[in-house]
């Protein structure tokens, strides 16, 4: 089947059994991104403690692609620190925006080198950067409500 | 009038011998754009071959032949939807830029009072539009203090007639409806909306972009106002699409883009206008795209509309019967082929169309999923999305048994 690449059994395990689903309290800041196109949207909450990230949480509807992506981001980015998670949200980029040519460093992504295939299908590349771009977007407004005195 | 001969008329269609994935091309996508025959492709290669010039302003040979075919289309065109005279077509982009033409000639301050829409008027539109028949009369409303109402639906993806009176009342002066919905397959019962909105003195406009490519139209037998239409979803070329108004209408509009070719007289301090069609044509127009529509509506019209619905309605039974077997599709409209189209939106149990696209395509079948630009009609029937096949005349029962396939094998996939 041509779209092996794309449906890696990873993906498809984080979608049929998604890890660290559900929206949790307390948290620090929430973003609710939609795509447009197909109206997949997923809400994404961010909890920051001491520089790390405590927590990750979200809901969301969408395909699988989406979906087994927040999952993996929900492994991937709790629990590192800021820094950290910023130097995996920025891998995840590139490696979507490489069209398949990038080779992804399974260190710093983890389970989510099993998106490389997606990046082949450019219809689906905003699929996969959906829970990322609310993780952005969360983040950045968690950090701006801490310094906020 | 012989009966369609599917397999012969494939021949006509050089995208149709194309694999995709090293699967034979099933296209299922003609409610998003039909394909196109040789008949087309060649005439708009001919006109850029042989006759290319500007229109409607030059005296040299090219430039009269390329006025003489660009106005041949609109005749033909005219003659294939029933119009009274080629005058009455207004060429225009695609059906968005016809129904915003229309929005913009309802002003406070219009001279022709039907034109004039104020606080405390009405525009009524259904539940089941195209976000370009619910967009641009949002903006009017806004720009105008009138009201938009709409018709919503029944489970079984109809219009809910029960208020119809209340809806359609004395304020109302405009109820746009689509004929032919592109998400359900719907088709609206024209003749009662229209007697219902000019018993109150309403005008009607119909969106017709999925309508006319697939069953017969005459415009003046449906008795709208307004019927608007697109070229790329009926064989011809995308860019070019037509509104269709009764002239005394057209030419109580005011001119809606402003520039060259609409023009009679400008002068620094004031312009008069042309008449109508001319007067909503400013700028060259998309030339070689409406003589493709010509050759588009000459191949329609030796096929026989009579015989596309004939062929397309067969096709409907043979596939939501196929569809309707399979226990984990739900169809999204009306399951039997009454009053409906070629259109079929359905979605498959625990899956998300776009995974559905995403294995349809790894077999050649080319579906398109999503909103289908009519997410309210989603947000009706509490899905995000669905999986849409939609057919035209050249499709086989070939192609909806891969269709099927097809979905057997994301079931496999996904479940």
């Amino acid at each position: 089947m041509q779209s092996d690449q794309l449906y890696q059994e990873i993906i498809l395990d984080h979608y049929k059994h998604p890890h660290g689903r559900g929206l949790r309290e307390p948290y620090d800041a929430e973003a609710h991104h939609v795509n447009p196109t197909c109206g997949d949207e997923v809400t994404l909450r961010v909890t920051l403690k001491a520089g790390s990230v405590a927590d990750v949480s979200y809901e969301g509807m969408g395909c699988s692609i989406s979906q087994a992506s927040a999952s993996v981001l929900h492994d991937l980015l709790k629990g590192a620190t800021v820094a950290d998670s910023l130097r995996r949200h920025e891998a995840f980029a590139e490696l979507m925006a490489g069209r398949g040519q990038i080779e992804p460093d399974e260190t710093v992504l983890e389970d989510a080198v099993a998106f490389a295939g997606v990046a082949r299908y450019p219809a689906r590349v905003k699929c996969a950067l959906l829970p990322w771009m609310a993780y952005k977007d969360a983040l950045s407004r968690a950090i701006s409500t801490e310094e906020t005195p | 009038m012989t009966a369609l001969d599917v397999e012969s008329l494939r021949k006509d269609f050089p995208i149709l011998e194309r694999t995709i994935n090293g699967k034979p091309l099933v296209y299922l996508d003609s409610g998003n754009t039909s394909q196109k025959p040789r008949q087309v492709i060649d005439a708009v290669r001919e006109h850029y071959e042989r006759h290319n010039a500007n229109v409607a302003r030059s005296v040299h040979t090219l430039g009269t032949e390329s006025t003489a075919a660009y106005e041949g289309a609109r005749e033909k065109i005219a003659a294939f939807v029933g119009a009274a005279s080629a005058s009455e077509i207004v060429f225009t982009k695609n059906s968005t830029e016809a129904i915003n033409l229309v929005a913009h000639a309802f002003t406070p301050g219009a001279d022709d009072p039907r034109l004039r829409l104020g606080p405390g008027d009405e525009i009524v539109v259904t539940e089941m539009e195209h976000h370009s028949n619910i967009v641009p009369w949002q903006l009017l409303a806004r720009r105008t203090g009138a009201t938009l109402r709409w018709f919503g639906l029944t489970d079984e993806g109809r219009l809910d007639l029960s208020d119809i009176d209340e809806l359609i009342n004395p304020r109302t002066k405009l109820v746009s409806v689509v004929h032919y919905s592109n998400i359900l397959g719907t088709i609206n019962p024209v003749e009662l909306l229209v007697a219902k909105a000019h018993a109150v003195g309403a005008l009607v406009l119909l969106d017709g972009s999925q309508s006319v490519p697939h069953v017969p139209v005459d415009v003046t037998a449906l008795g709208a106002d307004f019927v608007a239409f697109t070229g790329h979803k009926m064989l011809g070329p995308t860019g070019i699409g037509a509104l269709w108004a009764r002239y005394e209408l057209l030419d109580a509009m005011p001119p809606f883009l402003g520039g060259g070719s609409m023009i009679e007289t400008v002068s620094m301090t004031g312009t008069t206008f042309l008449p109508p069609p001319a007067r909503f044509e400013a700028g060259t127009p998309p030339i070689a795209q409406a003589i493709g529509l010509g050759a588009a509506v000459d191949y329609l019209a030796a096929v026989g509309m009579d015989n596309v619905v004939a062929h397309e309605k067969a096709l409907t039974a043979y596939a939501l019967d196929a569809l309707g077997s399979l226990p984990y599709i739900r169809i999204i409209g009306p399951t039997s082929t009454v009053d409906r189209g070629a259109t079929i939106s359905f979605t498959v149990q625990d899956v998300h169309p776009h995974d559905v696209g995403q294995i349809l395509d790894d077999e050649g079948v080319q579906v398109r999923v999503g909103h289908h630009c009519a997410r309210p009609t989603c947000v009706r029937f509490g899905v995000p999305a669905t999986t849409r096949a939609s057919f035209y005349l050249y499709t086989t029962t070939d192609e909806i048994d891969a269709l099927v396939r097809g979905i057997e094998q994301v079931r496999k996939v996904f479940a």
